[in-house]
């Protein structure tokens, strides 16, 4: 069996009444992109939380390359490799294109207490950002203001922000969401060649994409994982076609 | 260049023929006038940082600019007197001269930059308004009660301090003094804003779950620039103090808090140059509307409240356009 | 020293931080509901004041002077929320310091031209001047009781008017969910109107109570604002609760630091510096209290996680 680089042990998470992750175990092996499927509501994006630090479990581990990170806070998560998208666009909208994604290869460098040192003058960095533009298709538009962007593109750019910071492991929420036809042909594309440098939990609606894609697939319904295993045995499971695919199926 | 460099330098070039031109025809009052503009924009230029830049609504800037002038006061009252500030554990004297009293309001305010800054980030939005303005207050309170230098009455300091090689006493000379100041002061908040350091503060603005999700701690960038804030504005209250020869807990009030806010508002905030402009723009009117009437704030406020009502981008918003994204 | 001058000083902090709650309610009702940061808010207690220092000049009456100071204080504050703060509600908090920084420059330049710079005096009525006896034979000024009385006395009616109207229901859910009460059909601004009015009131209202004991004159607001700011921090912003029970903790340890620190000192050191540093250090006991509460709850002690 392939190495584990994240491992999610038993987190559980509720709000109020509402079970948003029960005892939810999950892991990310080198060179795979496992995705994580689910209805509208299911607790995919609070789970990519708990793991990115945004949110506390109210029970079990997280643990990266071996180590338990569980009481870390995100800025630490990301400085040991952990990285994540966001399913809403999260970028500092008055700045270019350009400075958000220096700003990602800033982070990556951890030397941010610079006082006279303009990053964008800094080959380094902005060769790192122009790279990661270009890989997500982006590079056209790297002077132009972020808040100018179309959505799907805003999207992108989430995705090159992660790429700036090269990490250990890729979680990504819905990157797909809101890019079109030639988007998402392109941005799959993009996390095809993704795997090799990084593993991905991907989560994502868009069903081709997912199949396409995905080495794993782990559904989850109301919190639970009902099961993990390859595309095709996703697709013969019988509990995931009752609980699931289902109601996709009657589409 | 951009219009708003070019704003930016005829500001600071009128700002510097304004009192040559009052040398020249005598009119030392003018030159006096000028010296408050460039000390009270100095003191707008360390808020900006803090909230400019950060982001960071602080209604306690006060502490700063009241602590730079009691650093001054009371180095020059134990001069003048020729008594020693401390004897024990090691002999502290007083001192007259203008780089001391300077060093020492720099490091007073960082330091209680940090603790007031290391505090009262634990919180934000509101709470931290609120706590930035108790703070003030804690300061005003103390330098009221606290007998030993002056108390309500404040301090005055007969000569003005020293400064190698000048005679400060001569008004365009304490001016150049400031004014030089001031240059130096833009040019670090320029730097600054356009630094690895400036580009993660106004991120972590915008965007504060961003810039922890590439690995950077929005915390420490804060407290840093509420640090370089309070040091900044806290040397102009030395100037200040200087300029007047004279302290008083007036400095700590949360007027002054207020007032130093309405300078980089008027003037626009974010802007390097914002509160140069607000500055000039603030004694022009308390100038020229106080000639007019006994109770220009009226004016004043209605202004004010026209401006962030209706014109956000202040003064520089108005003379250079809408902020552009720079690169 | 003795028990009795202890007794006297608790009521002292009681009746200040039953006045300080007066003002704290209206500041984190007009936050919770509207999320609105108002620095004005002491200039409608210093109307209020001056409103109840004209009346009773004119009228003689202090009961129509306590009304004044509610009707006037409520009236400028419907108005200032008609034409000002409404358009501040969807600001960020910057701009609403700064506009209501402008209200105040307004509203005490404004006064000091109608009133003049000279402070007015608010005479405490016969009927309630002089002290009382209360049990256990302590002598304390009758007036005082009343301000603790009459606060108390706000303070249950505004927690029924929560508790129990519809105006209260609509308060109650438009601090949870903004738009929900909108699509039930409430008129947002109508309520938000009426909140703003309700806290101005009884900001007013403070104003003449503590305008008979101490003098009215412009600027007597914004030491009570910051004091009031204080409060709503300790409690936790947005709560009435909260407010209560900060006012209450912020009266009691500036009156008794003030009474009690210099005691203190006075224990170890000479007098005159027991008295200077005892003092110096009540005057920042609250600025402490509220640290210190906040390194433990960020939020205040009431404050939503
Ligand atoms: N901060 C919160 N407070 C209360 N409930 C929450 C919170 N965040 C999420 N929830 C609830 O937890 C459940 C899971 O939400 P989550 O956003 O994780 O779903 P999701 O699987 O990402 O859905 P989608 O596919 O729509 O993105 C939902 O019922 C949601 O309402
Ligand atoms: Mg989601």
């Amino acid at each position: 069996m392939t190495e584990a680089l994240l491992e999610v042990r038993e987190i559980s998470k509720s709000f109020g009444a509402v079970l948003a992750c029960a005892d939810v175990s999950l892991d990310l092996r080198i060179g795979e992109i496992h995705a994580l499927i689910g209805p509208n509501g299911a607790g995919k994006s609070t789970l990519i939380r708990q793991i990115a630090g945004n949110l506390k479990p109210d029970a079990g581990s997280i643990h990266l390359a071996g180590r338990d990170v569980t009481g870390w806070d995100t800025a630490s998560r990301s400085r040991a490799g952990l990285c994540r998208t966001f399913q809403i666009s999260s970028l500092a909208m008055e700045m270019t294109v350009l400075q958000n994604v220096v700003l990602g290869a800033l982070g990556r460098r951890g030397d941010v207490f610079r006082f006279f040192h303009d990053p964008l003058k800094d080959t380094g960095l902005v060769e790192a950002g122009m790279h990661a533009l270009e890989r997500v298709g982006l590079r056209h538009v790297a002077r132009d203001r972020t808040a100018d962007l179309s959505h799907g593109q805003r999207r992108q750019l989430e995705v090159a922000v992660a790429l700036t910071l090269s990490p250990k492991v890729f979680l990504m929420d819905e990157p797909m969401a809101g890019l079109g036809m030639e988007g998402s042909r392109t941005m799959t594309a993009v996390l095809d060649g993704l795997r090799a440098e990084a593993p991905i939990l991907l989560v994502e609606h868009d069903m081709d994409a997912v199949f396409a894609l995905a080495d794993r697939i782990s559904v989850l319904v109301y919190g639970e994982i009902i099961a993990t295993g390859t595309g095709a045995e996703i697709r013969a499971d019988p509990l995931v076609r009752s609980a699931y695919l289902g109601e996709e199926a009657t589409v | 260049m951009r219009r708003e460099t070019w704003v930016g330098i005829i500001l600071v070039l009128g700002l510097l023929a304004v009192p040559l031109w009052a040398l020249a025809v005598d009119e030392p009052y003018t030159i006096t006038l000028a010296t408050r503009v460039v000390i009270l924009a100095l003191a707008g230029v360390g808020l900006n940082v803090a909230l400019g830049l950060g982001g960071l609504v602080s209604l306690g800037h006060a502490v700063f600019f009241g602590l730079g002038g009691y650093a001054m006061g009371i180095l020059a009252s134990h001069a003048q007197s020729y008594t020693p500030l401390a004897e024990w554990p090691i002999l502290i004297e007083g001192s007259k001269s203008m780089p001391v009293i300077w060093l020492v309001a720099c490091a007073v305010s960082g330091l209680v930059a940090l603790a007031i800054g290391a505090l009262s980030l634990r919180t934000s939005g509101v709470y931290f308004i609120m706590i930035t303005l108790a703070f003030g207050q804690m300061f005003y309170f103390f330098s009221i009660s606290w007998p030993a230098y002056g108390g309500e009455d404040g301090l005055s300091i007969y000569v003005r301090n020293e400064f190698p090689g000048l005679n400060t006493l001569d008004p365009i000379q304490f001016f150049g003094v400031c004014y030089v100041i001031l240059c130096l002061a833009l040019l670090l908040v320029s730097k600054l804003s356009r630094s690895s350091f400036g580009l993660a503060l106004v991120a972590a603005r915008q965007n504060a779950e961003r810039v922890q999700a590439v690995g950077i701690e929005p915390y420490r960038l804060r407290l840093v620039a509420f640090v370089i804030s309070g040091v900044i504005t806290g040397l102009a209250g030395a100037l200040f103090a200087d300029l007047n020869r004279f302290v008083s807990p007036s400095m700590f009030t949360w007027q002054t808090s207020g007032e130093i806010m309405i300078f980089v508002i008027l003037g626009g905030v974010g802007r390097v140059m914002g509160p140069v402009a607000g500055a000039i723009m603030f004694i022009l009117l308390e100038h020229f509307l106080g000639g007019l009437s006994e109770y220009w704030h009226i004016y004043l406020g209605a202004l004010l409240l026209g401006v962030v009502l209706f014109a956000r981008g202040g003064l520089i918003g108005v003379l250079a356009g809408r902020e552009v994204a720079h690169d | 020293m003795s028990l009795i001058l202890l007794i006297e000083q608790v009521l002292n902090g009681l009746q200040f931080g039953v006045m300080l709650f007066l003002m704290s309610a209206g500041l984190t009702l007009i936050f919770g509901v509207m999320g609105l940061i108002n620095l004005a808010h002491g200039s409608l207690y210093m109307i209020g004041a001056f409103a109840a220092a004209a009346v009773a000049g004119a009228t003689g009456s202090f009961v129509l002077a306590l009304a004044a100071s509610l009707g006037a204080a409520a009236a400028a504050g419907a108005i200032i929320e008609v034409t000002v703060i409404r358009r501040l509600y969807d600001r960020d908090h910057l701009d609403q310091v700064l506009a209501t920084f402008a209200l105040i420059l307004i509203f005490s330049e404004g006064t000091r031209w109608a009133f003049g710079s000279f402070p007015l005096f608010l005479d405490i009525p016969d009927y309630l001047s002089g002290p009382t006896t209360l049990p256990g034979g302590i002598q304390y000024p009758l007036y005082r009781l009343a301000i603790i009385v009459v606060g108390l006395a706000v303070a249950a009616g505004l927690f029924a008017l929560i508790a129990w109207t519809r105006i209260g229901i609509q308060i109650r859910a438009g601090e949870s969910d903004r738009e929900m009460i909108g699509a039930l059909g409430v008129n947002i601004s109508r309520l938000y109107t009426l909140v703003f009015a309700l806290g101005a009131g009884l900001a007013g209202l403070a104003g003449a109570l503590i305008g008979a004991i101490q003098s009215v004159q412009v600027g007597m607001g914004e030491p009570v604002l910051i004091l009031a700011f204080v409060v709503i921090v300790i409690g936790g912003i947005g709560s009435v609760k909260g407010a209560l029970i900060g006012a209450l903790l912020v009266g009691l340890t500036d009156t008794l630091g003030r009474f009690l620190l210099p005691v203190v000192f006075g224990a170890f050191m000479e007098p005159s510096a027991a008295t200077s540093i005892g003092s110096a250090l009540a005057s920042m006991a609250i600025y402490i209290l509220m640290a210190s509460v906040l390194i433990a709850r960020p939020r205040g002690l009431f404050g939503a996680a």
